[in-house]
């Protein structure tokens, strides 16, 4: 276990390295400072994608689902679309970028606040139920977000399919500075529940028979896994489409059910991902094709690959 | 001892148990039994928190259980449900040792090992400990199941069916392992049963139930007979005295 790790810090570090190093040509003042904010970029929206599907799919008992069916993306694209919409595109360059960051992890906060706090009034209420209402919201901000893309101009409509995909070569260092400082602070908030996630694996019935108080840990995780996605999302873009991915390829390289391995594993191999796909992206593709493309078609065959070598060692 | 006190559940408009009032003995084997539907797995989950009950009161030793912590109930009472589905891999070792969490909180100290190495010794899986579960026949499954309910070593034990799916012999072993229990350890065990053979011949009480009522509750010598059994099974079953064993003969 410790070899796995120890290997896939290894491959992270090396791929960082060549991320930093590449093509400089000697303006390393330059390169270097511009570079280093991706890379933080990349570490911090990496591992908590990969820490909040690994939770989310943890507590739903399900390995293909991902927080994004809670709706959190699809409001994100909304709001983005429903700011152009009214205020027109000119709008995003004149509304301080920090602002727009602020309403959307606020209001992406607020939506998942609301939705629990309806949802758990009633006692006994299932997470599945929970999921089916999510993906119905979810549904109707991608539908609005359509419509109200069908009405605009042109013009504003590439504004706006820009901010569809997540894109690390804009990040603003203040957001970065303000989104870990709040991401170590949910962390250190929650990390005590940690230790229930592998009695939670094993199911409800089970979880409480072994003296977790279930509802109330599993309100928990669903609000820093609400907490967590916003911010990733208001920083770089719709960007769950990783975790679904990254936490399986963990489960099969990893192969233990300790959540304290699997979290650093998975946010391993969610950083190599991302760093990977971009240096093809940058140095192969030269911005030719997006990011979120890459890493699925490579991850997507690492996968299959991995279910195929399965089959034939049973 | 685990009192039960006008207990009631709804599923929407149906009582599924109805004003249900019982006492368990402390240290012996106590047989739910009754047609399908009677609420015998919903009064079990209601005893151990697994269902929320609508109207009553549950007492452990006393102490109202809706009062207790969670994390505290879990060193006193177990409970192991007839399907037991587990997205995870686990071997039967690591399956067993979770049963410690409630004394370790997932750091596992040497007590606790001892406590796993017993279980499994306990139940006789010492030679397939490290076989992953899905690996495993239902008898053995369920047997790595028990094993972790005892290495939790919860002075109730509740199994919703535990005979679900099991041959004779495996059926056979796992009441005998039950027997031990409670003879060897003093546990209390409550058990949801169909085969009213098994319950007969292993329980020491025994819980009629139907639609939602307790139709006669008292010892094993009580309940097995011809009338009791009419008025729960609506059937008539004839009942042959072999060996000291009261044996129910439903087939024909």
């Amino acid at each position: 276990m410790k070899a796995k790790i120890i290997g896939l810090t290894i491959v992270a570090i090396v791929l960082i390295a060549i991320f930093m190093m590449i093509d400089a040509g000697g303006n390393w003042d330059y390169v270097l400072p511009r570079r280093l904010k991706k890379i933080l970029a990349i570490v911090l929206t990496g591992s908590v994608i990969a820490f909040s599907t690994l939770v989310f799919q943890t507590i739903t008992n399900n390995r293909i689902l991902t927080p994004s069916i809670i709706g959190l993306d699809s409001l994100y694209m909304f709001i983005q679309t429903l700011v152009i919409f009214a205020l027109g595109s000119t709008s995003l360059t004149l509304i301080n970028k920090n602002v727009n960051f602020l309403i959307s992890v606020v209001l992406m906060i607020l939506f998942a606040g609301l939705l629990y706090k309806w949802l758990f009034k009633r006692e006994g209420q299932n997470i599945y139920f929970l999921l089916l209402i999510g993906l119905i919201f979810g549904t109707l901000f991608n539908s609005l977000s359509t419509f109200l893309q069908l009405l605009i101009d042109p013009n504003e409509f590439l504004r706006v399919q820009d901010k569809m995909f997540a894109s690390f070569n804009n990040v603003n260092t203040d957001l970065l500075i303000i989104s870990f400082v709040l991401i170590i602070a949910v962390g250190i908030y929650f990390w005590k529940y940690i230790k229930y996630l592998d009695v939670m694996s094993l199911g409800r019935d089970q979880a409480i028979n072994l003296g977790v108080n279930y509802d109330f840990v599993v309100k928990r995780f669903l609000i820093i896994i609400a907490i967590l996605v916003s911010i990733s999302t208001a920083l770089v873009g719709p960007i769950t489409f990783l975790g679904l991915l990254v936490v399986n390829v963990a489960h099969q390289f990893m192969k233990t059910y300790q959540h304290k391995h699997l979290i650093v594993g998975s946010a391993l191999i969610s950083i190599i991902a991302l760093v990977g796909g971009l240096l093809i992206v940058e140095r192969v593709f030269t911005f030719s094709t997006t990011l979120s493309v890459i890493v699925n078609f490579i991850g997507g065959a690492y996968f299959i690959y991995l279910l195929l070598k399965e089959n034939k060692s049973w | 001892m685990v009192e039960i006190r006008n207990v009631s559940k709804q599923y929407g408009s149906k009582n599924v148990v109805e004003n249900v009032s019982l006492r368990i003995a402390k240290g012996k084997i106590t047989s739910f039994i009754g047609p399908n539907g009677a609420g015998k797995s919903t009064l079990l989950s209601m005893i151990s928190r697994l269902l929320t009950k609508d109207q009553g009161e549950i007492l452990l030793e006393g102490t109202e259980i809706g009062q207790c912590k969670s994390s505290d109930l879990a060193k006193k009472i177990s409970i192991l449900k007839q399907t037991n589905h587990i997205t995870v891999r686990l071997t039967i070792r690591e399956l067993v040792s979770f049963g410690r969490f409630p004394y370790s909180q997932g750091n596992l100290t040497k007590e606790d090992w001892k406590h796993v190495d017993e279980a499994i010794r306990y139940m006789e899986l010492g030679d397939i400990q490290h076989k992953y579960l899905d690996q495993l026949s239902g008898g053995q499954r369920q047997r790595a199941y028990i094993a972790m309910v005892v290495a939790q070593n919860t002075e109730y034990i509740l199994l919703d069916e535990p005979l679900n799916n099991l041959d004779m012999k495996h059926s056979v072993q796992i009441m005998k392992v039950l027997r031990r229990l409670v003879d060897e350890m003093g546990k209390t065990v409550v058990i949801v049963i169909h085969d009213i053979n098994f319950a007969s011949v292993y329980s020491d009480y025994i819980v009629a139930l139907k639609d939602g009522k307790v139709v006669r509750e008292g010892t094993t010598n009580e309940i097995i007979s011809a009338q009791t059994l009419k008025d729960v099974y609506d059937m008539d079953i004839q009942i042959e005295d072999i060996d000291e064993n009261k044996i129910c003969v439903y087939y024909a």
